[in-house]
């Protein structure tokens, strides 16, 4: 299968990147590792006529801390998100998350601001960056603005990214001792991608009590889903095991997933409730 | 860009197996197919095209990747290595004497992207355990069934290496 005709370009700097999009208007569109714009141009769901290549651009690569912040190129791959042993002690929800993305090969090429990007419903970058109260610096000819996850992922396949913004760095607060994360999924057997999974966050305090608990969960509908009333039950409480099993048994409280034939939507809800307690039993 | 010039070839070069090549192909070119029909190197399969069985799997720039879901132009300036570059002088690659002492195939027609994933785990974990194995062969589809053996051919070339670095 080919994808239809289109222009390539390989910019190497941001500004350059930015003035190709402006100059082919709607038809172009950006090109990272490509694990999910090829496969629908092949298939012909997209025949953009103009691609945009920014994987030749070095400052948009890399994973570095800036003080409690871990920063991380838009256009890192997750293979090297999911051995950076910066990542594993950060935020090691999210390495975890990186490292079931797809396969080997996959993982070899796909990024972190393309899987953002592309807001796949079944992806696992949104629902841990939710968790991880992860924002996006999103840059365009007009300036740079900084937008959180909550504010960035809307629907399916829908983000606040416009067609002239570049996404350059994901950042990530909260790299402390008193914080630790953990992601854990249930996957479809063929496809590998997420059935549910769950993202969560456990600042503690020096009691060891919870002080805030973040969890977002994957699968229950177009975007993260923010399990509230788990993280209202958590806060300021000790993480017993009693106490993780009556919280997560809220997790899907207040959601309406769609269902579907593989997984209905009562299902969801009850895989919501498992997972997140697997993953709260992950993060401590 | 007006419509008529839409798709026009573009050079791009690369160093394949050893060999520094270069041609211009239309952008959207897929790098199997540059492999395979520019280049002839046929040994590098298509299966389902839709990056999931991983035939088609090569080396870039060290690393195993499909080459059905990279434009050519995306491997520009590259080190591609085919299933072909991976025998030398001295012999098969251990990797693929392990597929014949183990049996690890059948039909053959995912074994070359079998051997360049195995490859690529070998490099980066000389000893795997089984369950590393399977995990890292995720993304490589057999259909005569042939896992178990498939599994058993990388133990071989694991057990040959004594733990030395794995070449290319």
């Amino acid at each position: 299968m080919f994808p239809a005709s289109f222009d390539y370009h390989a910019p190497t700097t941001v500004p350059e990147a930015l003035r190709l999009l402006a100059e082919n208007g709607p038809d172009a569109k950006l090109l990272a590792g490509g694990h999910s714009l090829l496969p629908a141009m092949k298939l012909r769901l997209l025949e953009p006529g103009c691609l945009v290549d920014i994987g030749r651009i070095p400052e948009l690569r890399g994973i570095r801390r800036e003080g409690q912040t871990l920063v991380i190129g838009a256009a890192t791959l997750h293979a090297d998100i999911a051995t950076s042993d910066v990542v594993r002690q950060a935020a090691p929800g999210l390495a975890t998350a990186a490292s079931l993305i797809g396969d080997v090969q996959v993982r070899n090429r796909g990024t972190i601001g393309g899987s953002a990007a592309h807001d796949d419903p079944a992806a696992d970058y949104p629902v841990i960056l939710t968790a991880l109260d992860a924002s996006f610096m999103l840059v365009s000819s007009a300036g740079a603005r900084t937008v959180a996850s909550g504010d960035f992922f809307l629907d399916y396949f829908t983000t606040a990214l416009s067609d002239l913004e570049i996404i350059t760095e994901v950042r990530i607060p909260g790299a402390a001792a008193s914080v630790t994360s953990a992601y854990a999924k249930l996957e479809h057997p063929a496809s590998g991608f997420l059935v549910v999974s769950a993202g969560v966050r456990i600042e503690r305090g020096a009691d060891g009590r919870c002080r805030t608990a973040r969890i977002a969960i994957g699968g229950l509908g177009g975007r993260p889903f923010r399990a509230t009333a788990v993280e209202s039950a958590l806060a300021g409480h000790a993480l017993t095991p009693a106490a993780i099993a009556a919280a997560a048994a809220l997790a899907a409280d207040g959601s309406d997933p769609d269902g579907d034939a593989y997984a209905p939507a009562e299902y969801r809800r009850h895989m919501a409730t498992v997972y997140v307690q697997r993953a709260l039993e992950a993060a401590l | 860009m007006p419509e008529t010039t839409r798709g026009r070839p573009i050079p791009i070069q690369m160093t394949v197996n050893g060999i520094q090549r270069a041609a211009d192909v239309e952008p959207r070119t897929l790098l199997v197919h540059f492999l395979r029909e520019t280049l002839g190197l046929t040994g590098t399969h298509v299966g389902c095209d839709t990056t999931q069985c991983g035939a088609c799997t090569v080396h870039l720039d060290g690393r195993a990747v499909k080459s059905c879901t990279i434009l050519a132009a995306q491997a520009q300036g590259g080190d591609v290595t085919t299933i072909e570059g991976l025998a030398n002088a001295s012999g098969l690659h251990p990797v693929q004497e392990g597929f014949r002492q183990e049996h690890g195939l059948q039909c053959g027609y995912c074994t070359p992207g079998m051997i360049m994933n195995a490859a690529d785990l070998l490099q980066r974990n000389p000893h795997p355990t089984e369950d590393e194995i399977k995990h890292a062969l995720q993304g490589n589809l057999c259909r005569c069934t042939g896992y178990v053996n498939i599994v058993k051919a990388v133990q071989w070339a694991a057990a040959q290496r004594g733990g030395g670095d794995v070449p290319r």
